[in-house]
This record gives structure tokens, C-alpha cells and sequence, in this order.
């Protein structure tokens, strides 16, 4: 498959990138691509220009700090999924980013592609939504529970640029999904986080975009076990219904990722 | 258009391509590599997985221009002076194929994921191929190739360092 023609430009710094996108209004940023290439193959996506910002070193690194990691925007999934620090202080995120599409994709997918295509079936949004972290930009820093605004939709403003997304160090964290046979996208994945300020329950793939599950916040804060969630009533009148389930079925996926877990996080 | 310079096999190459051009098509079409395949072009079934600067990537979901300055490494530049890369002369001895379209792909990854993944078992060789697929099933004899490989090429590195 040909995509539309485009011009491909490979950004010296993030001056450059953010200079050449204000240029062309019609300019994407091209990070791993491996959403964004895919979308031009099938000609879904029509930029005139690629700023290809994969090779910036300011943008490609994982810093361990007091109390929390800074990730780069430009870290690949792979090199979350094999960072010391990452697997030190928050074993369950580096154990999702292993969990992402296949080792190749893996290879050149980036945290910052993944949040600012906000796939409602994304693995990281569920992480960074129950960590409670913060993502920078290279204007303002944007709270989770602000930047996540729906299907394919985020609080970014046009050409603004994701830098890093800091992580606080959670006491427990847990990820389970339950991944389509065929495509292997997240059905449902459950993120849960335990703080020192309350415990945190984000929830991708079943819906429209990553939520969080207050109910199942409350009971885990009482009692953080898996039995806690296990008769938590999940509303199925806002998840997905389509050929590979109902949303009740998705409904009861989410008790079942979200047990898992929690049992993970222990 | 733009110029594109890159190693191939070892080889320095210059070479024009359209900017929309895919590494795949950089590769097949351009420079008539045509042993690295296209399944689905929908970057599911790996039958394209190329090295990049010694990773192993989707060469369907990379832009040739991304690939500027790269060490790029195919199914052709494995054997060395007629003989066999130890990955595929395993694939050989273990019958890891049954049509072949998929193998191009599997032995790219299969030398990736070796390199990488201490200790590989069964288990761990499956969860490392998600990213291929074999229509003919043949899953058996690849795991089996690669897990005989990795053990190989671990006594042989061994071996080298004593």
C-alpha cells in the first residue's frame, strides 16, 4: 500500500519541530509511526508534511528522581519495558510497555505517539490515568485526569508537542488486559495504583477513551485486595459493543482485568 | 524526493526515492532485494521484519527516508562465504517451514529476539514471535529451530570466549 505524497523532513531540534509544524498547517509529527503510518498507508491520514522528530535526543530519555520517573516523550516501548530505574520503582509500567503490540513495534512505537493518538484501546493511557501523572509539553505541564478528553481526542493544543510525562513512584501498581484474539488490542485493561494519597483505577479498551472506576477506587482503598472489586458493579451503557463482545461482556471483563490486577500489584 | 544514504549488508548505498517511499519497497523494488516479503502490509504478520541498526523492525511501517544513516541488515546478508547463518541452518535442520513466506521474517526476528532475550524457552520464544505469523501453522518447528539456535549460538559464544 502507497500513501498520498507528503515531504518528509527530519527535525534538527525541538525549535526545528515546532518552527517547520507552525510552517505547514497540514504538517504531523512522525515519532515511531506505527499508528500514524499505518493510518497514511490506508490513505486514512493525509499530511502534507512529516516532521520526523525520532531521532531528538532531548526528547529520548528515563530519568529516575525523587519520588517519581521521567520518561521522555521519544522512549520507545521497549527501552520502558527494559529501563532499570522503570522496572525498580514501577515494575507494572515497565511490564505493560512490554506488553505492547509485537518486539518490532516495540521497537519504534514512543510513549509521547501513543498519548497523543489517545487510542481508545492504547495500553499507556491506562497507566499514566491510575498514576496520576503529569505530561509535559513545551508550553505547560497538563494533569492526567485533564489530558485524556475522548476517542482519538486530547487536551493538546494544535502544534503543541509532548516532552516528558513524569510518574509518580506509586506504593503498589498492577496492569492486567485481556487482549483480542486476532488483533491482540486491549478488550479491556485495567491499571490499579496505590498511593499514599488513595488508590487509582483507570480503565482502557472497554470504552469510548481510558476512564477511571470510582466505586472500585473506594472498595480498594478500604481493603486492597482482589476480592474487594469483585462485586463492583461496572456500567456497561458507556463500553463498546461490537462483533467481539457485548458490553456487558466487556463490563464484566473489567472486574475480571481489575482482580487480576490488583493480585498482580500484591 | 530525497537522497538516501544507508549501509545495506555492509554495503554503503545512495539512492533517490520518492519521500512516501516504505523501507520495504526501498529494499524489493529499488535495490531488488526481494527475499524480505510483504504479507499483509497492515504490519501484523512480520513477514517484512528487516534489522535496523541491529533492531528488528517493521519494514512495511518505516519510511525509507527514516532509514537515513541507518545500518540496515536483510535475509541476504546472513550467510557469510556460502555458508548458512547458524538461525537459518536451523530452520533447515529443523524443517522450520512449510510454504517459506513467513521464514524471511522469522529468522530476522528469531536473530533479534536471541540476541536479546537471556535464558530463551518455549514459552518465552512464542510470546517473542506475537509479532509473526505463519499461515501454514508451523509454529512447532519454528520454536524448535530457534530454541535449538539460541543454544547453539550460546555454546558457540561460550566456546569463542574460552
Amino acid at each position: 500500500m502507497i500513501p498520498y505524497a507528503f515531504n518528509y523532513r527530519r527535525a534538527t531540534s525541538l525549535a526545528d519541530a515546532q518552527a517547520a509544524l507552525k510552517a505547514s498547517p497540514d504538517a504531523k509529527l512522525l515519532a515511531g509511526g506505527q499508528t500514524l503510518i499505518a493510518a497514511m498507508k490506508m490513505r486514512l491520514a493525509q499530511p502534507s508534511d512529516l516532521i520526523d522528530i525520532s531521532g531528538l535526543k532531548e526528547l529520548s530519555f528515563i530519568r529516575a528522581e525523587a519520588g517519581q520517573i521521567v520518561i521522555g516523550a521519544g522512549a520507545k516501548h521497549f527501552e520502558v519495558a527494559d529501563s532499570t530505574d522503570v522496572r525498580r520503582a514501577i515494575p507494572a509500567l515497565a511490564s505493560l510497555a512490554y506488553s505492547i503490540g509485537d518486539p518490532a513495534v516495540r521497537h519504534m512505537g514512543t510513549l509521547g505517539g501513543s498519548l497523543a493518538n489517545n487510542d481508545p484501546a492504547a495500553d499507556y493511557p491506562a497507566a499514566v490515568l491510575a498514576l496520576g501523572a503529569t505530561i509535559t509539553t513545551h508550553t505547560r505541564t497538563i494533569a492526567a485526569d485533564d489530558f485524556f478528553t475522548g476517542m482519538f481526542s486530547t487536551a493538546l493544543d494544535e502544534g503543541e508537542i509532548i516532552t516528558s510525562v513524569s510518574f509518580p513512584i506509586p506504593e503498589r501498581a498492577g496492569y492486567a488486559k485481556f487482549p483480542n484474539p486476532a488483533s491482540r488490542y486491549a478488550m479491556a485493561g485495567v491499571f490499579v495504583a496505590k498511593t499514599k494519597s488513595g488508590v487509582r483505577v483507570a480503565v482502557t479498551g472497554a470504552g469510548p477513551g481510558v476512564f477511571r472506576v470510582p466505586e472500585m477506587e473506594a472498595a480498594l482503598a478500604k481493603n486492597f485486595a482482589a476480592d474487594a472489586v469483585a462485586n463492583i458493579a461496572v456500567d456497561p451503557s458507556d463500553l463498546n459493543s461490537d462483533i467481539h463482545g457485548s458490553a456487558e461482556y466487556r463490563a464484566s471483563l473489567v472486574i475480571a482485568m481489575a482482580k487480576r490486577a490488583v493480585t498482580a500489584a500484591l | 524526493m530525497s537522497s538516501i544514504s544507508l549501509t545495506v549488508n555492509g554495503k554503503p548505498i545512495t539512492i533517490d526515492a520518492e519521500d512516501r517511499t516504505l523501507l520495504v519497497y526501498l529494499l524489493r523494488e529499488h535495490l531488488g532485494l526481494t527475499g524480505t516479503h510483504i504479507g499483509c502490509d497492515t504490519s501484523q504478520c512480520g513477514a517484512c521484519v528487516v534489522h535496523v541498526n541491529g533492531r528488528a523492525v517493521k519494514s512495511c511501517t518505516m519510511f525509507a527516508a527514516q532509514a537515513e544513516g541507518a545500518d540496515v541488515a536483510t535475509i541476504e546478508g546472513l550467510a557469510k562465504d556460502g555458508k548458512l547463518h547458524p538461525v537459518q541452518e536451523s530452520f533447515r535442520e529443523h524443517h522450520g517451514l512449510q510454504c517459506g513466506f513467513c521464514t524471511p521474517g522469522m529468522i530476522m526476528t528469531a536473530i533479534d529476539m536471541i540476541r536479546r532475550v537471556p535464558d530463551l524457552d518455549r514459552a518465552k520464544i512464542r510470546a517473542e514471535l506475537e509479532g509473526n505469523i505463519c499461515r501454514c501453522t508451523g509454529y512447532h518447528n519454528i520454536v524448535t529451530a530457534i530454541e535449538e539456535a539460541a543454544k547453539r549460538m550460546s555454546s558457540d559464544a561460550k566456546g569463542m570466549a574460552a
